[in-house]
C-alpha cells in the first residue's frame, strides 16, 4: 500500500533542499599540500607529534593502498574519486591545543553554537537538567578543536580524548588496540584512512567503570577539497558501560566530499558499548550536485564474555553513504544489536547494514533496520549474518522493512545468511504480519488496529534506544521513528 | 577486496577452450546457430568458469569443483537408452506421456511423439530446428535479459549436443503429464537444451526427470519455457544422481497466465539449479517451490531470479532444505519490481533444517524495489529440529529415528503439497520418503 500523507510530509520536511548546516565558516586553515603521497603522511604525522612506530604504521598502511583496488561491489554509482586533488588534512589555525575555550578561534565557538553543540561547560550546567550532560569531542576538518568535561570524567577514571593527543599520552593504549577490529588491510577505505586519519576521538573506560556521562562526537567538514579521515576507538574494560554518539555536518559545496572513517569498538568481559550515530553530512542538492561521499568502516569486537555492543543510526545525509556498522561476537554470551533508520531524498544513494559474525557459544544478535526512499534516490539494505562452527546456540532475528515514497526511487534489501552450526537459530523476516503474535493480540485485544498494534510495538521497540540520545541529537532521530511503519515493504 | 586480474586460465577451462574448438563439426546448426554459438563461447571464455568472486556464484564455486572438463558425450545407442530408462523411478506408475532424451539426444524411437501429436502437442528435435534455424536462431537459444550475464548458459548455448521443442497448442489441454526424462548411458558432458510452448489458453503438466547414474556424468541443461496468454503449466523437475549439475530454467510468462513449479535437488554430489522468471504479461501469477535434500559432501544451490516487468502481477516463492552430515545447502532469491509495476505481490520464503553438526545453509533473500505501490516480503529461517515437537512425538512412544523422520517429511511435504495435483504430489513425497530411509 502506499506511504500516507503524514509520512510523505514529514519526509519532505527533511528533504535535501532544507539542509540547515551548508553554511561555511571563514577561518584561515593550515593545510598539507594537496595530493597523497609518502610525504603527506609524514608532514600529518609530524604535525600530530606522533611516535615512530605510527608513522611506520601509517606508511606501511599507505603502501599497502597503493596496491588495492576501489570496491565496486556496493549498489552506489558516482564519478571516479581523484585522490590526488584532495587536501589529506586541513587545520584552523593556531589551534595546537587552546589551554581553555578563550584561547579558541570565537569564529569556531560561533560555529558551533550556530550547529547547537555546547562546547562551554558552563552553560550545560546551567541547563534544565544537569542529567543530560555531555561530553563534547568537537573535530573540525582534520583536528580535533575541544573536548569538554575532561576533568570531571578523569575523577571518574576514563580517559576521552583526541586520538592524536591519545598517542602523546597513552601511546601503549594506542599501540596494544589500534587495528586490532579493523585490521589496516581490511578494505580500500579503511586502509586509505590508516594512512592519513588525521582525528578522532579516543575513549578509554577503565574496570568496572560505568561512564558519568554520554561522549559524543561532532565532526564537521569545512574546507573546500578536504578529505576528512576520522579513527574512533572505544575500549571497555572488564564490567565497564560507556555510551558515546556522533553527529556530523558539513557545508554546502558543489563538488563531492570525501569522508572515509574508521572506528574501533572493543569489549572486554560484561562490558558494553553503546555506539550511536546521526549522520547529517551535506546530501547535495536537488539535482544530485555536491554532498558527502560517506565511506565508513565501523566494527565492534565482543572480545569478552557476556559483553554487548549496540549500534544504532540514522541515517539522513550524505549523497553516498557506504557503511556496514558489524559485531564480531567472539566472546561466550556476547550480544550484538543494530538499530538503523535511514532516510534517503533527492540523489542520495545509501548502501548501509550490518555483520554479526557469531564466533562463540551462545551468542546473540538482533538488526532493526528500516529504509525510506523518496525522491530520486536509491536505499540498500546489505547484511550479513553468519555463524561459525563453533557458534552454539547462536541466535538472530533480524527485520527490514523499507517504505518508497514516490515513482522514481528504489529500495533493495540482500541479506546474507551463512549458517554452519546446526543449533544456530536464524530468522529473517521483512513482513509486518509476523511480529510477535503474543504482543499483537494484547494489543489488539485491547482495541487497536492490526497497523496501529504493529506501529506501537515496533516504534516503543526503537525509541527504547532513541530515547538514550542526548537532546540535541534526539529531535530528529524522533521525527524519524514517528513515522509509521504503515505500507513498508519487505 | 584485492581482486587480482586473472590471466591464468584453470586447466578445465583449458580443456574447454579445446573441446569447443575439436567440436564446430559435431555440433548442430545453420550457419546463424554457429555465430551464435561462437559469441557465447567467446563471452564465457572471457569470464572463464564462475568462481566464489562472482556474486551470483558466491556459495557454489563452479571453478573449484570442476578440476577438468569432461569430453562430449556420444551419442547412445536406442538398447542402451532403454536400459539407462529402466533405471529411473521418479513417477512410478503415474500415467504419463514420456519424452526420452539420453547422453543429450532425443531418443525419438523411445518417445510418445505420436500419441502426443493426437493430443495436440508437438514434439521436434532441437538439432533439426537448429539445422534449419535462420537469424538470430529463430528464437530458438533466446536467453532473457536476467540470465544474460550467466557463464554456465552461455557455455550451454556453445556446446548445446541437443534437446527437444515441445509446443502444446493453443487451447489444447493435455490429458496426462508429460514427462521429459533425462539419462546418461555412458560417462561424459552433457549440454542439453529443451524449449516447451504453451499456445495461448493451453494448459500442461510437465515433469522433467534428470537421473545421471553414471558417476562421472556432467550435466548442463536449459530448459526454457515460454507460456502464452490465459496459459496454465504445472512443472516439477527432479535433479537426483551423482553428477556435477547445472541446470537452469528460463520461464517467460504472458498475461494472465498460471505457473505452478517445483525443483527437487536431491542425492546430486553438486548440483545448481537456477531459474530466471520474467512476468511479461500483467494480471499472471506463478507459484515457485523448491526442495533440497542433500548429504554426505554434497552441495545443493536453488538460485532464483523474478523479474516483475509489468504491473498486477503475482509471486509466491517457497524453498525448503534439508541438510545432513558434511553437506552445503545455498539458496539464492531476488525478486525485481520494475519501475511501474505496481500493485505486485511478492513473497518469497525460506527455511533450512540442519540435521547435522557439520552441515551449512546459507541464505541469500534479495529484494530489489522501483515501484511504490507493491508488496513484497521475503522471510529466512534456519535451525535444527524443534525439540519440543520431537518430545511431543517421543513421549507418544514413538522411536527418536522414526520421530525425527516423520518431522522432515511434514517439513517438506509443506511446499510439495502445494502443488495440489494428486498424482505428483504423491510421488514427490515418495521420493522423500526413500530418501529418509536411507539415512538410518
Amino acid at each position: 500500500m502506499p506511504a500516507v500523507q503524514e509520512t510523505i510530509d514529514r519526509v519532505r520536511s527533511i528533504d535535501v533542499d532544507q539542509y540547515k548546516y551548508g553554511f561555511v565558516t571563514e577561518i584561515e586553515s593550515d593545510k598539507a599540500p594537496k595530493g597523497l603521497n609518502e610525504d603527506v603522511i609524514r608532514f600529518i604525522s609530524e604535525k600530530k607529534g606522533e611516535p615512530e612506530w605510527m608513522l611506520e604504521w601509517r606508511l606501511e598502511a599507505y603502501r599497502r593502498w597503493l596496491t588495492m583496488a576501489e570496491p565496486t561491489w556496493a549498489r552506489v554509482s558516482y564519478p571516479q574519486i581523484e585522490f590526488n586533488e584532495l587536501y589529506y588534512y586541513s587545520a584552523p589555525k593556531n589551534t595546537p591545543g587552546p589551554k581553555s575555550l578563550d584561547e579558541v578561534d570565537p569564529e569556531l565557538l560561533a560555529t558551533y553554537e550556530k550547529l547547537g553543540i555546547p562546547l562551554r561547560e558552563q552553560e550545560i550546567l546551567a541547563g534544565v537538567e544537569p542529567k543530560n550532560r555531555v561530553a563534547v569531542d568537537a573535530v573540525f576538518d582534520s583536528v580535533s578543536v575541544v573536548t569538554t568535561f575532561k576533568e570531571e570524567l578523569k575523577k571518574a577514571g576514563v580517559i576521552f580524548c583526541s586520538i592524536s593527543e591519545a598517542l602523546r599520552e597513552h601511546p601503549e593504549l594506542v599501540r596494544k588496540y589500534l587495528g586490532s577490529v579493523v585490521p589496516v588491510s581490511d578494505n580500500f577505505y579503511a586502509t586509505l584512512n590508516s594512512a592519513v586519519f588525521s582525528d578522532g576521538s579516543f575513549v578509554y573506560v577503565p574496570e568496572g567503570v560505568r561512564c558519568p556521562m554520554e561522549l559524543s562526537t561532532y565532526f564537521r567538514i569545512n574546507e573546500q577539497n578536504t578529505g576528512q579521515f576520522e579513527r574512533t576507538l572505544i575500549i571497555a574494560e572488564k564490567g565497564a558501560y560507556v555510551s558515546y554518539l556522533e553527529g556530523c555536518t558539513a557545508p554546502q559545496r558543489d563538488e563531492n566530499q570525501l569522508h572515509a572513517a574508521v572506528v574501533e569498538l572493543i569489549a572486554h568481559d560484561d562490558a558494553e558499548i553503546k555506539y550511536s550515530t546521526v549522520q547529517n553530512w551535506y546530501p547535495g542538492d536537488k539535482n544530485g550536485k555536491g554532498g558527502i561521499y560517506n565511506f565508513v568502516t565501523k566494527r565492534g569486537d565482543c572480545r569478552g564474555r557476556n559483553s554487548k555492543i549496540s549500534w544504532t543510526q540514522v541515517e539522513t545525509g550524505s549523497a553516498i553513504t557506504w557503511k556496514y556498522p558489524s559485531c564480531i561476537l567472539r566472546g561466550d554470551n556476547s550480544r550484538g544489536e543494530f538499530y538503523s533508520i535511514a532516510v534517503s531524498n533527492g540523489h542520495q544513494q545509501i548502501d548501509s547494514g550490518t555483520k554479526m559474525i557469531h564466533l562463540g557459544k551462545n551468542t546473540s544478535s538482533r538488526i532493526i533496520s528500516k529504509g525510506i526512499s523518496a525522491g530520486k534516490s536509491e536505499n540498500t539494505y546489505r547484511g550479513l549474518v553468519s555463524a561459525h562452527r563453533k557458534a552454539t546456540n547462536a541466535r538472530n532475528f533480524t527485520q527490514c522493512d523499507s517504505l518508497l515514497i514516490g515513482q522514481d526511487c528504489g529500495a533493495h534489501t540482500v541479506p546474507y545468511m551463512e549458517s554452519k552450526n546446526s543449533t544456530a537459530v536464524f530468522e529473517h523476516e521483512a513482513t509486518t504480519s509476523k511480529i510477535s503474535d503474543d504482543q499483537m493480540f494484547y494489543c489488539q485485544q485491547r482495541g487497536l488496529s492490526e497497523e496501529e498494534a504493529v506501529a506501537l510495538i515496533v516504534n516503543g521497540f526503537v525509541k527504547d534506544v532513541i530515547q538514550q540520545l542526548p537532546m540535541e541529537f534526539a529531535v530528529e532521530a524522533q521525527k524519524l521513528i514517528s513515522i509509521s511503519l504503515e505500507g513498508s515493504v519487505g | 577486496m584485492n581482486m587480482e586480474t586473472r590471466s591464468l586460465k584453470t586447466s578445465a577451462e583449458t580443456e574447454l577452450a579445446s573441446l569447443f574448438d575439436g567440436a564446430r563439426e559435431q555440433l548442430a546448426g545453420s550457419d546463424a546457430v554457429i555465430k551464435l554459438r561462437e559469441q557465447a563461447f567467446s563471452a564465457f571464455d572471457e569470464r572463464g568458469l564462475p568462481h566464489r568472486r562472482v556474486e551470483e556464484y558466491k556459495y557454489s564455486d563452479v571453478r573449484a569443483k570442476l578440476k577438468s572438463a569432461s569430453k562430449l558425450v556420444a551419442a547412445g545407442s536406442n538398447a542402451e537408452a532403454k536400459s539407462a530408462l529402466e533405471a529411473v523411478e521418479t513417477y512410478g506408475d503415474l500415467e504419463r506421456y514420456r519424452i526420452v532424451i539420453n547422453n543429450g539426444r532425443l531418443m525419438a524411437e523411445l518417445s510418445d511423439i505420436e500419441a502426443l501429436k493426437g493430443e495436440g502437442v508437438t514434439v521436434s528435435n532441437l538439432n533439426a530446428a537448429l539445422a534449419d534455424a535462420q537469424d538470430e536462431a529463430d528464437g530458438l537459444l533466446n536467453v532473457p535479459s536476467i540470465a544474460a550475464a550467466d557463464p554456465m548458459i552461455m557455455l550451454n548455448t556453445a556446446l548445446v549436443l541437443g534437446g527437444a521443442v515441445v509446443s502444446v497448442g493453443e487451447g489444447t489441454e493435455v490429458s496426462r503429464p508429460i514427462e521429459i526424462v533425462y539419462t546418461a548411458s555412458t560417462a561424459g558432458a552433457r549440454y542439453t537444451r529443451c524449449r516447451i510452448e504453451l499456445g495461448k489458453r493451453a494448459q500442461a503438466t510437465i515433469l522433467e526427470s534428470f537421473e545421471d547414474n553414471t558417476a562421472e556424468a556432467e550435466g548442463n541443461a536449459v530448459s526454457d519455457f515460454v507460456i502464452g496468454d490465459e496459459a496454465r503449466l504445472t512443472l516439477a523437475r527432479v535433479v537426483t544422481g551423482e553428477a556435477v549439475h547445472v541446470s537452469s530454467v528460463l520461464m517467460n510468462i504472458g498475461g494472465s497466465a498460471e505457473v505452478k513449479a517445483i525443483g527437487f535437488n536431491m542425492g546430486t554430489d553438486f548440483a545448481r539449479t537456477q531459474s530466471f522468471v520474467t512476468f511479461s504479461g500483467e494480471h499472471s501469477n506463478a507459484s515457485l517451490y523448491g526442495i533440497t535434500m542433500v548429504r554426505e559432501k554434497q552441495h545443493s544451490d536453488h538460485t532464483l531470479v523474478v523479474d516483475h516487468k509489468v504491473p498486477n502481477c503475482e509471486s509466491r516463492e517457497r524453498f525448503k532444505a534439508v541438510i545432513d552430515d558434511f553437506a552445503e545447502g545455498v539458496f539464492q532469491g531476488k525478486i525485481i519490481v520494475r519501475p511501474h509495476a505496481q500493485k505486485t505481490d511478492g513473497q518469497m520464503m525460506t527455511q533450512a533444517l540442519l540435521l547435522s553438526e557439520d552441515a551449512s545453509m546459507s541464505n541469500k533473500p534479495e529484494l530489489e524495489i522501483f515501484a511504490d505501490d507493491v508488496q513484497c516480503a521475503h522471510g529466512a529461517t534456519s535451525g535444527q529440529i524443534d525439540e519440543d515437537l520431537l518430545f511431543y512425538l517421543r513421549a507418544r512412544g514413538i522411536p527418536e529415528a522414526q520421530a525425527k523422520m516423520l518431522l522432515v517429511l511434514a517439513f517438506l511435504a509443506e511446499a510439495v503439497e502445494e502443488m495440489e495435483d494428486e498424482g505428483i504430489v504423491s510421488a514427490l513425497e515418495g521420493r522423500i520418503r526413500n530418501w529418509l530411509s536411507v539415512e538410518e
